[in-house]
Parts: C-alpha cells; sequence; structure tokens
C-alpha cells in the first residue's frame, strides 16, 4: 500500500469538558474522495478543522505524504498545499470577489503593492471555468448569490494548485444545477490526483461521489467503509445507532 | 476561457455612471459646500474669503489627521477614546524635550538645530509605544478596545500632567512651531510649484490607472468623463493654491521684517502666505494612508478583518498583530497632530486635544465610516473633519453661543449617520 496523502493518527480534542473528538484516526490517499458523515455535532468539522488549522488539536499526530508535521494555523495548513471550503464560506462580505479569491495571498507588484488589475484578470479567468455566469467582479460578494458566493470560496480552494481538498457542505446552499456543478469539479479534481475530505448531510450524494466514507458518533469513529461494499442502509444505521453492522456481523 | 471578456455592447449608461464618481463621496463635498454658502450669507460673505479659509485648514489639520488613523480602527470594529489624551502625552514629552531635557540632560543650546527633530522623533516613538501597547491589550488580550481606551484616555490626559507638574511648557522652539500653520507657510511661488507638480502627479495617476485596466482588457469610463474628472481635480487642487496664495500677509506684519518677505522696504510689498507646511503634512498623511488602505496587504487585511473577522483569521491573517499596528498608527497620528497642535498654540498646555477624541471619532463617522466594520475612506474622514470644523468656526462667526453650537454639531452627527443610513438601505449595500 501507498504511504497515504494524509494521515491524521489518534487526534483528540475537547472544549471545556466536551470530547468533541475522540481519539480518531483516519487516512486520505491521492485521487480519492473520503466522505464524513454524522450526526451535527458529530465531530465530522472539529476533525477536519484541526486539519485546515482553524483548531489545535490536544493530542494525536499529523502525517502529511509521510512526513510528521505540526499544523498550528491556517497558514501551516496551506504550507502543506491543502485548501479549505468552509461551511460558513469565511468571505469578506465587504470585499470583491478577487480581494477574496487572494486573501492572505494577493499579488504584488514589484514594488510591494497590491495588485488589484492582474487578480481581477486571474479571477476572471478561473471563474470562466468554474462559472461561466459569473460576472459581478466589481461588486462585494454580500451583493452576490448563495451560489455565486459559494463559487468564489470554491476558486479560492481550486486556484492555489492544492493536494488536499476539505470542503465542509459545499453543496449546502446551492440549487439542483449548481449541486451538479459542484459534483463534477469533485470529479475532476479527483481525476487530477487531489485527495478530498467531503462533508455531507445527503447519504445517496456520498454514496455517489465518495470512494470510503467514515462515520463519527459522539466524537468517535464509527467505522470507514469502501462505498461498494455497503448499503445506504448500513450507513444510515451507522449514523443513528453508532454501531458498525458489518463489524458485529 | 474565450469569451471572458464581454462581447456584448455595454448597456446604455447614464451621465453619472459613466463618469464612475462615488455618489456618496459627492454627497460629502455637497453637504460640506451647502454649510459653507450658508455661513457664507448669514455672515455677509466673511465666511468664505481666502483669510478665513487658511484659517479654516488650519484649524482642520490636527483632528483630520488623527481621523484618518481613526477610520483603520473603526473599519476593524474597534474604537478609539484616548487619542485626545494621547496628543497630550506626546506634546507633554516634546515640550519638556525640547524645553528641559535636551537643553538639561544632554546640554543642547536653547535653539540648537537639532532640538526640533530630535523632539518630533521623540514625539513619534513614544505615539507609536503607546498606541502599540494598547493594541496589544485589545488584540492579544483580548482586552475590548472600548475599555482599553477609556482607561487610556484617564491615564495618558494624567500622565501628560504628572510630566509637567501641570504646568504650561513653553514658549517652543523656533523651528517646531513652523509646523503650527500660520507662522509656518510656504509663500506664493514655492505654494504654486507644489500645486502644479500635485496636479501633474494626480493627472500622471489617473492616465496610468487607465492603461493598467486597458491593458488586461478592463472596461473603462468613456473619455470625455475622464477628461472630466481630470479637469475637475485639476481645478480642484489649482483652485485651493489661489485661494490660499490669496491671502497676504498684513501690512503691519510685513513692517516688522520686510526681509522675511522677500523686499527691500516694506512700502509697497505684497506677501502671500501660501500653503501651510501643517496643511502639507496633512496631505502627506492622507496620501498616505490612502495608499496604505487601497494598495498594501496591510489596508487590504485591515478592510477583510472588519467585513469578517473569522475570515481573516482563516486566511491565515494574523488579526491580533493587525490590531498591534493599527493602534500604533494612531498613536503615531496622534503624535503628528500634537506637534500641529501645540506648534500652533506655541505652548504645551494642560488641556491641549481635550475632547478631540469625539472630534476625531464624529470625523470619522460623518465621513461616511460604519462602526459596524468594514467599511471607511480615508478622504471621508477628512472631509467630515472639515465640516464639523467649518460648523464651528461658522457658529461662532455668527455669534452663536458655545452651548448651542455643540447642540448643532451634536445634531448633525447623528443626521449624518442617519442620512448615510438612508442611502445605504436603498442602494442595497450593507
Amino acid at each position: 500500500m501507498t504511504t497515504p496523502l494524509v494521515e491524521m493518527k489518534n487526534v483528540s480534542i475537547a472544549f471545556g469538558g466536551v470530547r468533541a473528538v475522540d481519539n480518531v484516526s483516519i487516512e486520505l490517499h491521492a485521487g480519492e474522495v473520503v466522505g464524513l458523515l454524522g450526526h451535527n455535532g458529530a465531530g465530522k468539522s472539529t476533525l477536519i478543522k484541526m486539519l485546515s488549522g482553524a483548531y489545535k488539536m490536544d493530542s494525536g499526530e499529523i502525517w502529511i505524504e509521510g512526513n510528521k508535521v505540526s499544523i498550528n494555523s491556517p497558514r501551516d495548513s496551506r504550507d502543506q498545499n491543502i485548501e479549505t471550503i468552509y461551511q460558513t464560506l469565511a468571505l469578506a462580505d465587504n470585499l470583491d470577489a478577487a480581494s477574496n479569491l487572494f486573501l492572505g495571498r494577493e499579488l504584488t507588484t514589484p514594488f510591494g503593492f497590491v495588485d488589484d488589475s492582474r487578480m481581477e484578470a486571474e479571477t476572471r479567468k478561473i471563474m470562466a471555468r468554474l462559472n461561466p455566469n459569473f460576472k459581478k467582479l466589481k461588486e462585494p460578494v454580500s451583493a452576490l448569490s448563495g451560489g455565486q458566493r459559494q463559487s468564489v470560496a470554491i476558486a479560492r480552494a481550486v486556484y492555489f494548485n492544492a493536494k488536499i481538498l476539505i470542503m465542509d457542505e459545499p453543496t449546502a446552499a446551492l440549487g439542483v444545477h449548481e449541486t451538479e456543478m459542484v459534483a463534477d469539479l469533485i470529479k475532476e479534481l479527483k481525476a487530477q490526483g487531489l485527495g478530498i475530505f467531503l462533508i455531507s448531510h445527503d447519504t445517496r450524494e456520498m454514496m455517489e461521489l465518495c470512494d470510503r466514507v467514515s462515520v463519527m458518533k459522539n466524537g468517535q469513529m464509527v467505522g470507514t467503509e469502501r462505498v461498494e461494499d455497503v448499503t445506504e442502509d448500513d450507513i444510515l444505521s451507522m449514523i443513528i445507532l453508532g454501531k458498525n453492522p458489518k463489524a458485529a456481523a | 476561457m474565450s469569451d471572458q471578456n464581454t462581447a456584448t455592447p455595454p448597456p446604455k449608461r447614464s451621465f453619472m455612471q459613466s463618469l464612475e464618481v462615488d455618489l456618496r463621496l459627492l454627497g460629502m463635498v455637497g453637504a460640506f459646500l451647502a454649510v459653507c454658502v450658508v455661513f457664507n450669507v448669514l455672515t455677509d460673505g466673511r465666511f468664505l474669503t481666502p483669510r478665513n479659509i487658511f484659517n479654516l485648514t488650519i484649524q482642520t489639520v490636527s483632528v483630520a489627521i488623527m481621523a484618518t488613523g481613526m477610520v483603520f480602527v473603526i473599519v476593524t470594529r474597534h474604537i478609539d477614546l484616548s487619542v485626545g489624551a494621547l496628543l497630550a502625552t506626546c506634546t507633554a514629552v516634546m515640550g519638556m524635550t525640547q524645553t528641559q531635557w535636551l537643553p538639561d540632560m544632554f546640554g543642547f543650546e536653547l535653539g540648537h538645530p537639532l532640538i526640533p527633530w530630535i523632539t518630533i522623533a521623540v514625539g513619534l516613538f513614544v505615539g507609536a509605544v503607546i498606541g502599540g501597547a494598547q493594541g496589544w491589550l485589545v488584540g492579544y488580550q483580548g482586552i475590548p478596545a472600548f475599555i482599553v481606551t477609556l482607561g487610556g484616555l484617564l491615564v495618558w490626559r494624567n500622565v501628560g500632567w504628572w510630566l509637567t507638574d501641570g504646568a504650561t511648557i513653553g514658549p517652543l522652539d523656533q523651528t517646531y512651531v513652523l509646523f503650527g500653520g500660520i507662522g509656518g507657510t510656504l509663500g506664493a511661488f514655492w505654494s504654486w510649484v507644489v500645486g502644479i507638480v500635485a496636479t501633474i502627479i494626480a493627472l500622471f495617476a489617473m492616465w496610468s490607472a487607465r492603461r493598467a485596466k486597458t491593458g488586461h482588457g478592463f472596461p473603462v469610463k468613456p473619455m470625455w468623463a475622464e477628461g472630466l474628472i481630470m479637469g475637475v481635480i485639476a481645478a480642484a487642487i489649482l483652485g485651493f493654491v489661489a485661494i490660499l496664495n490669496a491671502y497676504t500677509v498684513p501690512t503691519r506684519v510685513v513692517a516688522r521684517d520686510p526681509s522675511l518677505f522677500g523686499c527691500e522696504v516694506a512700502e509697497g510689498c505684497v506677501a502671500a502666505y501660501g500653503i501651510p507646511y501643517s496643511v502639507l503634512m496633512l496631505i502627506a498623511v492622507a496620501i498616505v494612508m490612502t495608499v496604505i488602505a487601497l494598495r498594501t496587504r496591510l489596508g487590504r487585511y485591515i478592510f477583510a478583518t472588519g467585513g469578517n473577522p473569522d475570515a481573516a483569521e482563516l486566511s491565515g491573517i494574523n488579526t491580533r498583530l493587525l490590531t498591534v499596528k493599527i493602534f500604533a498608527m494612531v498613536g503615531v497620528l496622534s503624535a503628528l497632530a500634537g506637534i500641529v497642535a501645540s506648534a500652533r498654540l506655541g505652548y504645551h498646555t494642560n488641556d491641549i486635544g481635550t475632547l478631540d477624541e469625539l472630534r476625531v471619532i464624529a470625523a470619522a463617522v460623518i465621513g461616511g465610516t460604519a462602526l459596524s466594520g468594514g467599511i471607511g475612506t480615508i478622504y471621508g474622514a477628512i472631509i467630515g473633519a472639515l465640516i464639523m470644523q467649518s460648523l464651528q468656526s461658522g457658529m461662532a462667526m455668527v455669534g452663536v453661543d458655545a452651548p448651542y453650537q455643540n447642540i448643532v454639531v451634536g445634531a448633525v452627527l447623528v443626521l449624518a449617520v442617519w442620512i448615510d443610513i438612508q442611502y445605504r438601505k436603498r442602494v442595497g449595500t450593507k
């Protein structure tokens, strides 16, 4: 077996006595989509926020491509080519699409000033690929629709040639057509060899897009299965009962 | 990727849309001009004289300098109530430095050419350190800025008192007081030079911005609109210089020492004040702060943090350090404003800068800075300061009693914010 792209080993984090993630291990390979399922508060978002640097884990290890790394901030995570699309999108509403896309990584002129024209041109290019209908480049993102805002957040993750992508409910705010576009994009990125963690509540969508699914409950890992080996009902019972029917059998 | 540029002809646009002028800027300038015209009528033409306009500009400088910094503070959803007190501490330090510490401890003779520059460096340093320390308490220790700077208001006002034993410090250094206003001006010739150079730079900047846009294939406004705006800007700069140059030095002042004004004898000698150094300083501050706001990463992060602090943090921006930098900047600007304020008086007094924090916040807010964060402009804050000062000077000239003046200024502050909220509702932005 090849070295996993990401390996989180025995990670735990507690918030004031609540063990939000309790001794969880998970791995992700290149060209693979791993889905995280579970009820609200199961610890899915918390788990991936430790990978994206938003939270600092209390114990455990993170290995990227066979090297142990320490991720203490979002910047550390980005340095490991990990990009995250947050459930809240994490956009600065008062800035335009280009400023958001390059936030924290602005293109600059030789004098060190931000190069708005070049950033806008780059934004036009990537938007033409992701969402050809996107035209409101000059307006603050607060003036955009939910789908358009989502495509800004996705563009930000895709633009910087990530190796590892974390998508926290990327389709929650989207219509049918836009959801399909995101699904196509996930398949395309997977074919390019990215590893993707996907969080969603939509079990059917997960069965279609993911190679493996991991189910969490109360901060613990219930089990990880290849999607070919399980039915939707198996997954649902894992989510609800917190038991792996295959392990029990 | 081929059809990313608009292939269809742009829709027909109205006159104002073609100009691409910020309507809020236009509104503020309009309000300012309205205030001027009303007072000019009420004072039988005494308000819009070169002399009064000159005085208005030098009275506005101190508050306007601080207001540019307050914009960044308010944009990041903080507040700074300590600027007036900070100004007092800085002027106390600068007053003591030039009149006592440097002469007594380091043996500089009074009037030594290095005294004013060392003094200014010390003052700016003290402002940066105090401001940075307050920023550290806000950013790293998580104490609300309101509380930190409310404490600062009491602390620094009285540290200034403690440093000077409550005494008035002065007279200040002869070179130092040149930054105060009427005592230090460029004169007619150099004012014109500055005005013309500024015009050329402004027009060149607009032209190269247009070229950068066309270089990327972005739409630009029509040539006539560009030309019109260039014309207005050139007229505004040169008109301002012409007005300041039209204020001539009174003959009795010339008579004291005609050689200062380039004349052999006082008879028939006409000299103009021109642009005061303090106004040049404000213009320099305004340019630097605007460049920071629009063209640097620092400015981008300030506005991003104001718009969504969580998003800024998740983008890898060190928002804590950013807070320290912003408050340190305000500290430096307070010291700079302190130079102007104390140089204008010629003394450091205990009550210097009293209530300035409220004037500064009001200037920023009248200028369109939103307390909810993320929105604000440097030019707005300066126009806000001008409007406040015009109201106060105007009412004083008309003979309105001081208590009534404050009632009017307070009401105008609330009214300005209300109009801004209504405007934003209508155009649908937050």
